[in-house]
């Protein structure tokens, strides 16, 4: 086909998609990056003042870096749970077992509902535990922490599994024959042969659960709101109380938000050569 | 593995079950405080049921109507079945147009389509409430078109990848057969990108029916989605909360994914894993 006479074809083909994709993020994009160095309480009042609001995100109180401190915490201990136990049901369930599809599918299950009822969910759980030592879990930060990583846990480990198990049965089964012809026992197994072969899902799977943990929001609105004192606040949830919380700091939730994405959009580049390098091919 | 299964298997069976038992148990409470009286759900939230506060049917009579909960329901409905469509037509669209018409522009159109996915929702969410707003695109259909928008970079990039490896020979056919480029589009094309649009579709119905800040910046508490719904039935005034009402909405919101999963099930796997390998 001449695809050149395509390129008439431009308006019925792309422009509503494109026009779509400018309202809700082009213009959007380019505007807040705008902002970000502007004073305004609404986007017509902006008035340039070069970096402060980038030196007041960081310096005028410590709500950013502490909510900073949190999210990174809270990543590092979900990514760390979250993969070794969806490795480990992936392990489990890619032996031959009665009733292996219900067991799957059940672990996999929660990861299909939305942020704010696994969260009011959660709450009730939480809080009916904790409530029988008369606290509940805005009483103190550990009890939010905790709590938001039990949600994490398990909203994404059946996630993660699905594709733990994707990856364990590509691996060929000649290899794993061959591996106990050689009198491999089952945990050189595992190390030798099968984690270096899974290793692209391993990539897929930490990637998945660092950049979800920091852009975790309706968890953390529904399930403790930032309580107590703020203390609980992870990285979007700051910025959008920095927006909507407090008249005159519109500016500073801008600066916020695009220090966040560029923290976002590191994280994603580092993760990806980090592991990309150490995977094999089968 | 032949014979009896070993005792490690065993064990490792009865702990997968203890397991899953602990994972459905969060819902299960829920379920089971639906059918309690108010008063006695965020005190007691483990005692059973018993003759004094069981109310059978009631929360969810209140939750469905003083809360406005079914209005929310046929508007997360039409949010999510209108943007999916438009979505996966769209986005199908562009991604050919992408693939085929191939010059520089087209490769900056990909590229930024593929940039916008790393970009999380707080950075755009106060500016584009303001433009939205603006173009008076604050309402159901124009949130629908919002959600193409947001939709799109994915989507896009998903679609695109699977136009680029249907070989050419096809389309040439069915042009030198008089079909237009919008005749061959849905006629030839749409049929092979089946497979792909169905896990587009299935992405975006997840993402867009439990999606809550974007429907509630931009259509506020006035048209509730369920999420919306939810959370302004549970920050209602302090003490006030109708913790009744509110189990029964948990529980109504939870109700059309799990029959939506067990329809789909094997869909819905394969294309969560499919938007994990590529996104």
């Amino acid at each position: 086909m001449d695809f050149r006479q395509l390129k008439r074809w431009f308006p019925v083909f792309v422009l509503p998609t494109l026009v779509a994709f400018c309202v809700a993020f082009v213009v959007p994009f380019g505007m807040g990056v705008w902002l970000s160095f502007h004073r305004f309480t609404t986007v017509t009042n902006a008035r340039f003042v070069g970096l402060e609001n980038y030196v007041r995100a960081l310096t005028a109180d410590t709500d950013f870096l502490r909510a900073l401190g949190f999210t990174a915490l809270f990543a590092a201990v979900s990514i760390l749970l979250i993969n070794v136990l969806a490795f480990t049901l992936a392990l489990l369930l890619t032996r031959p077992r009665r009733g292996q599809n219900l067991l799957r599918s059940v672990f996999f299950m929660p990861n299909l509902i939305g942020g704010i009822v696994l969260g009011y969910v959660f709450s009730l759980l939480i809080n009916g535990v904790l409530g029988l030592w008369g606290v509940d879990i805005t009483y103190a930060a550990k009890y939010g922490f905790w709590g938001l990583v039990l949600l994490n846990v398990w909203q994404l480990a059946g996630y993660m599994m699905v594709i733990y198990i994707a990856g364990l049965q590509n691996i060929p089964g000649s290899l794993l024959e061959a591996a106990a012809i050689d009198g491999a026992s089952a945990a050189t197994t595992l190390w030798r042969v099968k984690l270096p072969l899974v290793m692209p899902a391993i990539t897929i799977c930490t990637f998945l659960t660092l950049t979800n943990a920091f852009k975790l929001f309706d968890q953390n609105l529904a399930l403790t709101a930032g309580a107590p004192e703020g203390k609980t606040r992870m990285l979007a949830l700051d910025i959008y109380q920095t927006f909507y919380g407090r008249a005159g700091w519109q500016g500073v939730g801008q600066a916020k938000a695009v220090l966040f994405f560029l923290l976002v959009a590191a994280l994603a580049a580092i993760q990806l050569r980090l592991t990309r390098s150490r995977e094999v091919d089968a | 593995m032949n014979g009896k299964p070993s005792l490690g298997h065993r064990l490792s069976t009865v702990a997968l079950w203890v397991l899953a038992a602990v994972f459905l148990l969060p819902v299960a409470l829920v379920v089971m405080n639906s059918f309690k009286s108010r008063l006695y759900i965020s005190g007691a939230p483990f005692a059973l049921p018993d003759a004094g506060t069981f109310v059978g049917w009631e929360n969810y009579r209140t939750g469905l109507t003083s809360a406005g909960f079914t209005a929310a329901f046929g508007r997360s409905l039409f949010i999510t079945v209108g943007s999916v469509l438009l979505i996966v037509v769209g986005c199908s669209m562009t991604a050919w147009y992408i693939a085929r018409a191939k010059s520089r522009w087209t490769n900056l159109l990909y590229y930024l389509f593929v940039f916008s996915m790393i970009v999380p929702f707080q950075m755009v969410m106060y500016t584009m409430t303001y433009v939205v707003g603006s173009l008076g695109l604050d309402t159901l259909p124009g949130i629908v078109f919002v959600y193409l928008g947001f939709g799109s970079g994915l989507s896009v990039f998903m679609l695109t990848g699977f136009v680029r490896g249907i070989p050419l020979e096809i389309e040439e056919a069915a042009t030198m057969d008089g079909c237009n480029p919008l005749q061959c589009f849905f006629r030839i094309v749409m049929p092979v990108l089946r497979p792909t649009a169905v896990t587009v579709a299935i992405l975006n119905a997840m993402w867009v029916w439990n999606d809550y800040l974007l429907p509630y910046l931009v259509l506020g508490t006035d048209q509730k989605t369920i999420p919306v719904a939810i959370q302004i039935a549970m920050q209602g005034a302090y003490g006030a909360t109708d913790y009744g009402g509110l189990m029964a909405m948990l529980v109504l919101a939870i109700i059309p994914i799990i029959l939506f999963y067990l329809v789909g099930q094997k869909y819905i796997i394969q294309g969560v894993i499919a938007g994990a390998v590529k996104g």
